[in-house]
């Protein structure tokens, strides 16, 4: 993937010289290791700020929401379903875009590396498939595929569905993939274990709203936890007010989610919030056959109805 | 200076005294990172660590606080009067806090705790605990405290000083707070001074260079408010902001908070929450108006506060005490040196 860079620098050059867009999306260098910026640059100079490796897991179709410029953006697959999600919901006009398109091995996990050693991780160079980790007194190599965030493990669609341009040749998709085995485990719970499972997922949660604002589909003018009149939820940290935040969140990302993992990449706490949304994928999918921002063609089930929609639900 | 001996065999006994006439918090490891609580007998903190996820600012300063409590009942006398919550105010000591946290909380006093106002609830938990420092030998490289009016072994707001010496450990006696934390423990072994504080200051000095990043904060008093405010890189710094609240809630001297009332039937409290300028509803008036309707206002008001407002108002160097939790844990890598660099350095 790093070869990528120096397309993306040399299309995003080109689209500013010959002013086919305003602004270019991308990442920049972090500065902590396992960290990259989400930036814009907006003259051909500026180009050779952008980077593109392992580290760019942040969804950029968050960065999109209701502007006016013309944009090319940086697009891996979940990004680019996204943008997909945002142009159907008029978030975003298609004719605005110039979508760049970056075939996707996945991105690592960076609370998966640190959680494997005990002192700072100092330094982290990618190499192909290799993830070389340094620190004072210690240096392991890691397979990138060992340390994907769990839902680039478990992606389908690493390709862009959509893009203008393309840097670099389409990779295989993963077959056979098992996606839901984790959402299964807990249908399969009593309802007693299923609340004990979220109560203990939730315990650390302080209500940063870190997932909610990383999210490209939480673009709501206010949030239903920030209304005030009426106040729906409350604001402290008891655990009835965190679960109605995460869940009904949750249900807002029905039929549109594309598990892109930023909500669980930028929790400060380590929960696992697509536990959350997974759910409601899955059942998108097997009730709707849908899966969220493939095209622009349909409209999402959460907006549409059908004859034939399954009922089983009413009793 | 007084420097007592702990051997670490007679840690876990000591902790154990203590509980007599403390309430013990710690770092506790959950899951994949420290935080703070309190311990329960037998417990021991985990002081093999770099430094907690959350800051300890919360055993003094909860995110959620309940103040007051009332009832709406009519038929009861005391309808719609609100009384204060009892709280527990009992002596308590925070072992393994590092001494970034602890000059947090004088940094946080300068607004709970002023001639004018008085916290009652800060004030009296503040006052009520024992700060058990922890030297801190294994900087991170976001660590930035030396340049932050700060430091690993830095002293100020302690009351004992704890240093890691191998097989045991050294007790710094900072004030009588500290004294009386280790009489409680039983821990009475005293070192020559001399040769301890030696030590100390050399293991001070190797821990000091460890730290590499610094950060320049000697122009910010004299730069003009509005020329700042109105800095062209502002654009930039918040582009990439999620408007999340990571950074205020993890800074151990971010003090905002809310106030809100909740009521559950006939009863309700009167509670106070973190607040976070990150967020939407922080200054939006009743009128509908937010003077910081945009996500650039509204990280521009945390730097701008940190870095330039409270250094002008209390003359005591920056809201900062460089712990780096901010730049660890920002979903999006936006990192306070920089933003610090860009002012400091900033020329109309």
């Amino acid at each position: 993937m790093l070869a990528y860079i120096d397309k993306i620098k040399e299309i995003s050059r080109r689209l500013l010289q010959e002013g086919k867009v305003d602004m270019v999306i991308g990442f920049r260098k972090g500065t902590v290791p396992m960290m990259n910026e989400p930036c814009f640059v907006k003259t051909p100079e500026d180009v050779d700020n952008l980077v593109w490796d392992s580290n760019c897991g942040i969804n950029l179709a968050n960065y999109l929401t209701n502007r006016k410029e013309k944009i090319g953006i940086v697009a891996k697959g979940c990004d680019s379903r996204n943008i997909v999600t945002h142009i159907i919901e008029n978030k975003i006009k298609r004719d605005q875009l110039v979508i760049i398109g970056v075939p996707c091995k996945g991105m690592i996990d960076r609370h998966k590396i640190e959680a494997m050693f005990e002192t700072e991780i100092e330094n982290v160079i990618e190499v192909d498939d290799k993830i070389n980790i340094k620190g004072e007194g210690f240096e392991k190599t890691l397979d990138k595929k060992d340390v994907l965030q769990d839902n680039c493990a478990l992606c389908i669609h690493r390709n862009p569905v959509i893009h203008d341009e393309l840097v670099g040749d389409l990779v295989e998709e993963q077959k056979d993939v098992d996606r839901y085995e984790d959402v299964r485990k807990i249908e399969s719970m009593s309802p007693e274990e299923k609340w004990r499972y979220f109560d203990d997922l939730l315990s650390a949660c302080i209500r940063c709203y870190a997932c909610r604002n990383a999210c490209p589909l939480c673009y709501c003018p206010t949030c239903f936890v920030d209304e005030s009149r009426p106040q729906w939820v409350g604001k402290s940290i008891d655990p009835i007010d965190t679960r109605t935040f995460h869940f009904l969140r949750a249900y807002h990302c029905a039929g549109r989610c594309t598990d892109c993992g930023s909500c669980e990449r930028a929790c400060p706490m380590g929960i696992k919030v697509r536990m959350f949304t997974k759910k409601l994928e899955k059942d998108c999918l097997e009730l709707f056959d849908w899966e969220a921002g493939m095209t622009l063609e349909k409209r999402p089930p959460l907006d549409t109805y059908r004859p034939d929609d399954p009922d089983d639900f009413i009793k | 200076m007084k420097v007592i001996t702990i051997h670490k065999e007679d840690w876990a006994g000591g902790l154990e005294r203590l509980y007599d006439s403390f309430r013990l918090f710690g770092p506790v490891k959950q899951d994949e990172f420290h935080n703070f609580r309190e311990l329960v007998k037998g417990e021991l903190p985990d002081l093999n660590l770099l430094n907690t996820r959350l800051s300890a600012k919360s055993i003094i300063y909860p995110q959620s606080e309940k103040m007051f409590e009332f009832t709406l009942d009519e038929n009861r006398d005391d309808h719609h009067i609100l009384k204060e919550i009892h709280k527990d105010y009992s002596p308590r000591a925070v072992i393994g806090i590092r001494p970034c946290d602890v000059r947090a909380f004088l940094l946080v006093k300068a607004n709970f705790d002023t001639p004018e106002y008085k916290d009652p609830y800060w004030i009296k938990s503040y006052e009520s605990t024992t700060f058990v420092g922890y030297a801190c030998n294994t900087p991170c490289s976001t660590c930035f405290c030396t340049t932050a009016g700060c430091g690993p072994f830095h002293e100020q707001g302690l009351d004992l000083l704890l240093v890691d010496a191998g097989d045991h450990y050294f007790a710094k006696i900072i004030t009588e707070k500290g004294e009386n934390f280790l009489t409680a423990a039983g821990w009475s072994s005293e070192a020559d001074s001399d040769t301890a504080c030696d030590k100390i200051e050399t293991m001070r000095q190797a821990a000091e260079a460890k730290i590499t990043t610094r950060i320049a904060t000697d122009k910010l008093k004299d730069k003009n408010t509005t020329e700042l405010f109105e800095a062209p890189f502002w654009e930039d710094v918040a582009f990439a902001c999620i408007n999340c609240g990571t950074c205020t809630y993890l800074c151990p001297t971010c003090w905002c908070f809310d106030i809100q009332d909740e009521t559950f039937g006939l009863s309700g409290i009167r509670m106070r929450n973190w607040d976070s300028c990150m967020y939407p509803l922080f200054t939006l008036h009743g009128s509908g108006h937010n003077p910081r309707d945009t996500k650039m206002q509204r990280i521009r008001q945390r730097f701008m506060h940190k870095l330039k407002y409270y250094v002008d108002k209390y003359e005591d160097g920056i809201q900062c005490v460089g712990c780096g939790r901010c730049i660890r844990h920002c979903p999006v890598n936006i990192d306070i040196r920089k933003v610090c660099d860009l002012m400091n350095g900033f020329e109309t």
